[in-house]
């Protein structure tokens, strides 16, 4: 455990770069192959399941810091980290602790069964035989993931310069439902094993976001353009008689959508399709939130299958007759893709094509961007004839030319104070809106991004000035900022008392031009909503 | 009813009885002043008195004024009220100021911390019925390291700094924080440089402690000369083109906000050292446990979280709106009058 808190530590205190590659790699060369192994599966977000409920543990660290619950949550509120909180109350280590991280790691697993007092006495015993670094480690792989500014493409760069091997190869090493308690270093980076590779999807190719004029692409016929979909984006995969589909958050969704069971059979063995999962209520593209009930599901009632089925929107084809074909051109590919829908087409499956748009100039183009929210896209994706599928995100042969957000102007009403390292000062906002009467606030929607450091510091030390109210975390403050939100997309929602859920939301500018009365009403909002 | 001793007005903390202000936020015309940062000495009174270790301080600070230094202990009647100034241990010069009529005892602390550090006068408990406190680290998540292990660390950092080729450049408020740096770090690691806002300040306080040689960055410091050595500096100069010098560089802050993770890295601060010149947690309970009080004020800090806490313990606590601003106040408004 020393050395991956000292790891931690020090991914910690720096922002550069170079230095965290370094400390990883080192980290890599010397720590054992088993806590390796740990490592990758807890930077790449694969903890194990959370084996006690961070009530009790607020309830047990309170205990054995001799405080009442309340100023611990107080405590909480201003640090803005349950595990930081913990490793700050509790009092200094007694002696000091020689298990190593995997240990840790097989002990966490084995806790989730146990009693509650069990869980409490391990947990006591544990937080007072580790240092301060080392407790918050502890508690942190119990509770929740870790944000330290370490991409998983950062990891896979120090793990290539520990062992020679390349990036792209790693990073295909490392998708999928692997188990760290169940594998070693060497089967999962070290070795070649085919078997493994059955489920395994591609990294996904990411775009960015087009800087600059769009005619700077040149030359209009070396592009092809598509809409870009708003569901999620996702893998299906069909090898062996058997589907797989895979999220882009890597994470392996087969068992949500039974729809695509139906691939099996119809599309040939060895496929894997790049797409988007849709949602597809009476025989059209649904919202993105039509989607999300079918997303946080466990069980999938044959109701909600019947109320709302989804599709996937085709973009690309990765492997064909079991040979990965991410090198070919897109142009290439494309051509299996519309070719395997045509034949499929009649066998009444949920594969639909995301179609090439046609168009003969930019201005074209730009007039399709303009009708992307008829068609329930965000925007555009600009992808080049000649491009290969690349790994993570990459700038050059890929684009996305998204639709300009909708915006509205709304009152400052809410503060709480933000997480990690906005901890300690107001950052999550709540906004309101006026009602029709323009007589009162009401909220519509939440944001905590989109402002600079020095605004955020500055709109801090006046909330903290203006508090109404103390709701426990959240106070309300006078209303008298206007800002600026933007957001992606709108629907009506019954579950928000504004009636309509924003998709997105975050502050573009703080109109300090203008006084509350200026900001806009519900009834301007509800305009917004496509019919 | 009788007004109490002290009371809280629109321009600071009022003896009625001896018509007199502590530490107060407007002008007025008689004030007695804790110690020497912006936001309890401010300017614009007709009168001063303070400790006399802050009296080239606040000269320095405010420019001429009429100003009596008075011992520490030494008791000085004003309208029969008896005053007195006894350490509170938070910067140089900094002290309690104990109120006493008819037999009623109050003090207020304006800063203090309950560790020595070498530098300042140590703090001293004094007995008192109603005692107003600060709190700026009134959190249970405040405990301070000692000292010693703090500048272990520290020096630990300049050292391998110079072992890698960089500066070190470290930030910490120009009075108080500075020369309690200046004091422990290690000169047989390299040379101590100075930004003008903490050189002026340093020389100022030099005939009241002693100090190690230091040098001030000038406009004519040649870039080759910082390297392996430390540089300190207020706050305000991360980031400005002042530091650009200094490259390759390596930033620390010492505070007490460096506890958080997410303050150091909102800073983006490449190491934080916990150091305060507050009473952490602890430090504050032990503190006004000694000083037998049943009254506390809490005034400026965590103060409604932790006058409830007081209010648990059996102690009859509340807290008074100030414009006081603790540590935060010091690092992030202060210096910009000063450099």
């Amino acid at each position: 455990m020393k050395d991956f808190a000292e790891l931690i530590k020090t991914l910690d205190s720096t922002n550069k770069t170079t230095l965290k590659v370094e400390a990883l790699t080192h980290y890599f060369k010397n720590a054992e192959d088993k806590d390796k192994v740990w490592t990758i599966a807890i930077l790449s977000h694969r903890r194990p399941s959370r084996p006690v409920n961070t009530t009790l543990m607020r309830q047990w660290a309170s205990e054995l810091a001799n405080i009442p619950v309340w100023l611990f949550e107080e405590s909480y509120h201003i640090v803005g980290d349950l595990a930081e909180t913990i490793a700050l109350v509790i009092p200094p280590a007694e002696e000091n602790t020689e298990k190593s991280l995997n240990q840790f790691l097989q002990e966490i697993l084995e806790l989730k069964p146990k009693t509650e007092a069990e869980k409490k006495d391990y947990l006591h015993k544990n937080w007072l035989e580790l240092n301060y670094y080392e407790r918050f480690v502890f508690t942190k792989l119990i509770t929740g993931s870790f944000r330290i500014g370490v991409s998983q493409k950062l990891m896979t760069r120090a793990l290539s310069k520990a062992t020679g091997i390349d990036e792209d190869i790693l990073a295909y090493k490392m998708m999928g439902n692997w188990k760290p308690e169940k594998t070693t270093f060497k089967k999962l980076i070290l070795e070649e094993n085919e078997e493994d590779y059955l489920s395994k999807p591609y990294p996904f190719y990411l775009a960015y976001a087009i800087d600059g004029e769009i005619e700077d692409l040149g030359v209009v016929a070396n592009w092809s353009a598509e809409h870009k979909w708003d569901g999620i984006r996702s893998q299906v995969i069909v090898r062996n008689d058997e589907l797989f589909v895979w999220s882009r958050g890597e994470e392996l969704v087969t068992d949500k959508y039974p729809e695509f069971e139906d691939f099996v059979g119809k599309v040939p063995n060895g496929t894997v399709i790049d797409g988007e999962i849709l949602s597809f209520p009476d025989g059209k593209i649904g919202t993105f939130k039509d989607l999300q009930t079918r997303i946080g599901r466990k069980n999938i009632s044959k109701k909600l299958l019947e109320k709302t089925p989804v599709i996937l929107k085709a973009y690309d084809v990765l492997e064909w007759k079991g040979e990965d074909i991410r090198t070919e051109p897109f142009v290439e590919r494309r051509n299996i893709l519309e070719k395997l829908y045509a034949e499929v087409s009649s066998e009444e499956i949920p594969l639909h094509l995301s179609e090439r748009i046609s168009f003969k100039n930019w201005a074209e183009v730009a007039e399709e961007r303009e009708r992307a929210r008829e068609e329930k896209s965000e925007g555009l994706m600009l992808k080049r004839l000649d491009s290969p599928y690349l790994v993570g995100r990459k700038k050059g042969d890929w684009w996305k030319w998204k639709v300009d957000p909708l915006t509205v102007d709304a009152v400052l009403t809410y503060a709480m104070r933000g997480h990690g390292r906005r901890s300690n000062l107001f950052t999550d906002y709540t906004f309101g809106l006026w009602d029709d009467d323009k007589k009162e606030l009401v909220t519509f929607a939440k944001a905590y991004s989109g402002l600079t450091d020095a605004e955020f510091r500055k709109l801090d030390a006046w909330i903290k000035k203006n508090t109404l109210e103390r709701f426990g975390p959240v106070r309300s403050v006078t209303p008298h900022h206007v800002f600026e939100i933007a957001f992606e997309g709108i629907a009506e929602s019954k579950r928000h008392k504004s009636g309509v859920a924003t998709r997105f939301p975050r502050m573009v500018r703080w109109r300090t031009d203008k006084n509350i009365h200026e900001a806009n009403t519900l009834g301007e909002l509800r305009d917004l909503i496509p019919d | 009813m009788k007004p109490p001793l002290l009371a809280f007005n629109k321009k600071g903390i009022y003896c009625e009885a001896a018509d007199v202000y502590l530490d107060p936020w407007k002008p007025v015309d008689k004030a007695i002043i804790s110690h020497g940062h912006a936001d309890h000495s401010r300017w614009g009174h007709k009168k001063y008195i303070t400790h006399h270790s802050n009296v080239p301080i606040i000269k320095h600070r405010l420019g001429e004024i009429e100003v009596s230094g008075k011992e520490w202990n030494e008791t000085f009647t004003i309208n029969g009220v008896k005053f007195s100034l006894h350490p509170a241990g938070h910067i140089i010069g900094s002290s309690q100021i104990r109120v006493e009529h008819k037999g009623e005892v109050w003090v207020f602390t304006g800063d203090y911390k309950d560790e020595e550090d070498g530098v300042a006068v140590p703090y001293e408990p004094v007995k008192c019925h109603t005692f107003i406190t600060e709190c700026t680290f009134g959190l249970p998540a405040f405990k301070w390291q000692p000292q010693a292990e703090v500048f272990t660390e520290i020096n630990n950092w300049w050292q391998q700094n110079k072992e890698d080729d960089r500066t070190s450049v470290i930030f910490g408020y120009s009075l108080g924080k500075a020369q309690r740096l200046l004091k422990h770090l290690d000169t047989s690691i390299g040379k101590i440089y100075t930004h003008g806002a903490i050189e002026n300040m340093t020389e100022v306080i030099r005939p009241l402690a002693e100090m190690p040689e230091t040098t001030r960055v000038t406009r004519d410091t040649k870039k080759n000369e910082f390297k392996g050595n430390i540089v300190v500096a207020p706050p305000s100069a991360h980031g400005s083109p002042w530091i650009k010098k200094m490259v390759p560089y390596v930033t620390a802050s010492a505070s007490g906000w460096m506890t958080f993770r997410g303050a150091r890295r909102r800073r983006a601060i490449d190491r934080g050292f916990v150091l305060s010149d507050h009473c952490d947690w602890q430090g504050l309970l032990k503190s006004i446990k000694a000083t037998g009080a049943e009254k506390v004020i809490c005034t400026h800090g965590y103060t409604d979280t932790f006058s409830r806490y007081l209010r648990e313990l059996g102690y009859d606590a509340r807290t008074e709106e100030t414009q006081y601003e603790g540590e935060l106040g010091e690092e992030e408004s202060k210096i910009e009058k000063e450099s």
